[in-house]
């Protein structure tokens, strides 16, 4: 199995299934691939629709929108509502949290993930089994949402960056991704590493972690990217507004509308918090990620196939 | 994404993998020796070790409180035993079955519609001749499955709204606009779609790696038995990723009882109610709005215990049946 993430990708690339012959170019199949086309073409258009909306609402005026007139293009163009975000300060605020949480908790996330991967690849070491067992089972077996939250208050945790960056810490499909890549490095490396004296620490540090820049590479991406787009932990453990992230300030607004309060008065309450401010918030809380994306793409599909594929 | 093939399976077929660590004798090593050998491994794994028992293993131990009644200001554990009364409340609450049909139904839906459409969408991009046309699809697919479930939320949220696309189209055609995230008859229908828009994508990974590992030579044998295209699906391809479809047919089944919990959560309003309510949103309420611990813990049990028994079974059946298994 390779575990080189740009190898994977190109694996993928790999056209599957039967090749061209003159036999393929029967009417029947002919019209199929046009068919075929079209379908997926339609499948791009759906799924990035609500995108081109959303940023196309961001530069439009409220007045277009509350009259259903922006779909693709922005209507009553302008920046205005990017200039008011971009001058809250609370914004600003919860923007900072989220990259303080999501910095905080993958760095620790990859510190025990790895630790714990690669203790789990050694297949001579006793009581292994056990260990893997106790990361599987919590797979499929877990606590509860009650529990959880009476632990982590009971731990005192409540309102501060502990509650978010602690118990998700490890992520038992990255723990296996990890482990099988490490169990793919060739143990002489390691074997004559010790040899010439290191002890497990250095080899570790020295000479298996080196080698694995591809795997943790991915990995910091996986965690990254989970950060930065939850919103449960914060929504639950956190009272406080200073301390929320982006994606809580962003829910808090969206549900400002919806909320049982305003269901009476559909469109025009006066809590509403105008469309094309949503548009912009949700536009700026993606931008990273969207930005990002295309470069970082590959290396996720890679990553999944890592943890999944094992044959 | 969790589709492991876990531990014991792998272990047991290594098949395909690079030979692992030269076959030593297997004669029993005691704990003393293997601590003096391993004891530098054994004292990394102490943090992580740490991390199970407090945030996973200790709230497994937590659902005590769902057997005992809590008193405000007194432990948060309860402070006396009331045995199943909390499961007796439950079995005795209308909401709870309407919440645990609302499950159901949503559960079977996702599964109807969420987990077929990735096998549909692999196979049509199997048949595209382009690589780019291919690549540019795929990325483009991919891309929802990287957004939070709060800017989902807000996004469908826009769409469906009086003055959003749908709505517009609806017009068009000459219908009436309808405000449809406060409409129970469409909770589901709105949940399912946007469930399918973000996950659709990203599901076809594991079913375009399954394709890339089947023999090209079934295909020619099954030309020269004069098979046409469409028969060549259904009698190589379709069996050839059957491993993959299955396990995660079952991995589904295992989160059947957990629908969308934060995406429920987001769309619902107690308009909606009716059709959107969960086992889990009902058990946030019940809980940590209402502050009824126990009652809530004794709801969460039981959906856990029944989620343990859908993947066992799953499993199980799926061993005895087709011969694969997660493990």
């Amino acid at each position: 199995m390779t575990t080189d993430p740009t190898a994977l990708a190109a694996r993928l690339d790999k056209p599957a299934g039967p090749r061209r012959t003159s036999l393929d170019d029967s009417r029947g199949y002919r019209i199929f691939r046009v068919v075929n086309v079209v379908v997926l073409l339609g499948v791009v258009a759906v799924t990035l629709y609500p995108f081109v909306n959303i940023v196309a609402q961001s530069f439009s005026s409220e007045v277009f929108i509350r009259t259903g007139q922006v779909n693709l293009v922005p209507r009553g163009f302008n920046l205005d509502t990017y200039k008011l975000v971009a001058s809250d300060p609370v914004f600003w605020n919860s923007y900072f949290n989220t990259v303080l949480y999501t910095v905080t908790a993958t760095a620790i996330s990859i510190v025990l993930t790895t630790i714990y991967a690669y203790v789990l690849s050694k297949h001579k070491l006793k009581g292994r089994g056990l260990l893997v067992g106790i990361a599987v089972f919590t797979m499929f077996f877990n606590g509860g949402l009650i529990p959880n939250y009476v632990l982590v208050n009971g731990l005192g945790m409540t309102n501060t960056i502990w509650a978010i960056v602690l118990p998700n810490a490890i992520s038992v499909f990255n723990l296996l991704v990890m482990k099988a890549f490490f169990e793919s490095l060739p143990t002489e490396l390691e074997e004559a590493a010790a040899i010439d004296g290191l002890n497990t620490y250095g080899i570790l540090l020295k000479i298996v972690l080196p080698l694995s820049k591809a795997v943790l590479a991915t990995m910091i991406l996986f965690y990254a990217v989970a950060n930065w787009n939850s919103w449960f932990q914060a929504f639950l453990y956190l009272d406080r507004a200073d301390l929320f992230p982006v994606t809580v300030y962003l829910r808090n607004m969206i549900a400002g509308a919806t909320s049982a309060t305003s269901v009476g008065a559909v469109e025009t309450n006066a809590v509403a918090i105008s469309a094309n401010i949503k548009a912009v918030t949700m536009v700026l809380t993606v931008l990273p990620i969207v930005v990002v994306y295309p470069f970082i793409q590959r290396y996720f599909v890679s990553g999944v196939m890592l943890g999944a594929v094992k044959q | 994404m969790t589709t492991q093939v876990s531990e014991p399976a792998a272990a047991a077929a290594p098949t395909g993998k690079p030979p692992k660590a030269p076959k030593t004798p297997r004669y029993k090593t005691t704990w003393r020796k293997a601590w003096k050998r391993d004891w530098q491994l054994y004292t990394l794994v102490i943090v992580p070790l740490l991390f199970f028992l407090v945030f996973r293993y200790a709230p497994m131990l937590g659902n005590v409180i769902a057997f005992r009644k809590f008193v405000p200001g007194g432990s948060i554990y309860g402070e006396t035993w009331v045995g199943l009364r909390y499961v007796k409340m439950f079995i005795n609450d209308p909401n709870f079955w309407e919440v645990f049909g609302n499950t159901m139904a949503l559960g079977a839906l996702s599964l109807f519609f969420v987990f077929p459409l990735p096998i549909v969408l692999a196979l049509l991009l199997n048949e595209v001749r382009s690589r780019y046309f291919k690549r540019f699809v795929q990325t483009v697919s991919y891309l929802p499955h990287f957004l939070s479930i709060v800017i989902v939320a807000g996004m469908v949220m826009q769409l469906v709204s009086v003055e959003g696309t749908v709505n517009q189209v609806v017009r068009a055609f000459g219908g009436e606009p309808t405000s449809f995230i406060q409409e129970p008859d469409w909770f589901r229908s709105i949940y399912v779609s946007s469930e399918i828009w973000q996950t659709v994508g990203w599901g076809t990974i594991l079913y375009l790696a399954a394709l890339t590992t089947i023999d090209s030579q079934l295909y020619e044998a099954a030309r020269i038995d004069g098979a046409s295209r469409w028969q060549q699906t259904w009698h190589v391809t379709l069996p050839g990723i059957r491993p993959t479809m299955i396990v995660l047919l079952i991995l589904n089944i295992g989160t059947f009882m957990a629908v969308g919990f934060e995406k429920v959560l987001l769309l619902y309003n107690p308009l909606t109610y009716p059709t959107a309510d969960v086992i889990s949103t009902y058990l946030y309420r019940v809980g940590l709005v209402s502050n009824n611990f126990s009652y809530a813990a004794a709801i969460g049990l039981f959906e856990s215990i029944i989620g343990l028994t859908l993947i066992l079974s799953a499993n199980a059946i799926s061993r005895r049946t087709v011969g694969t298994s997660l493990w």
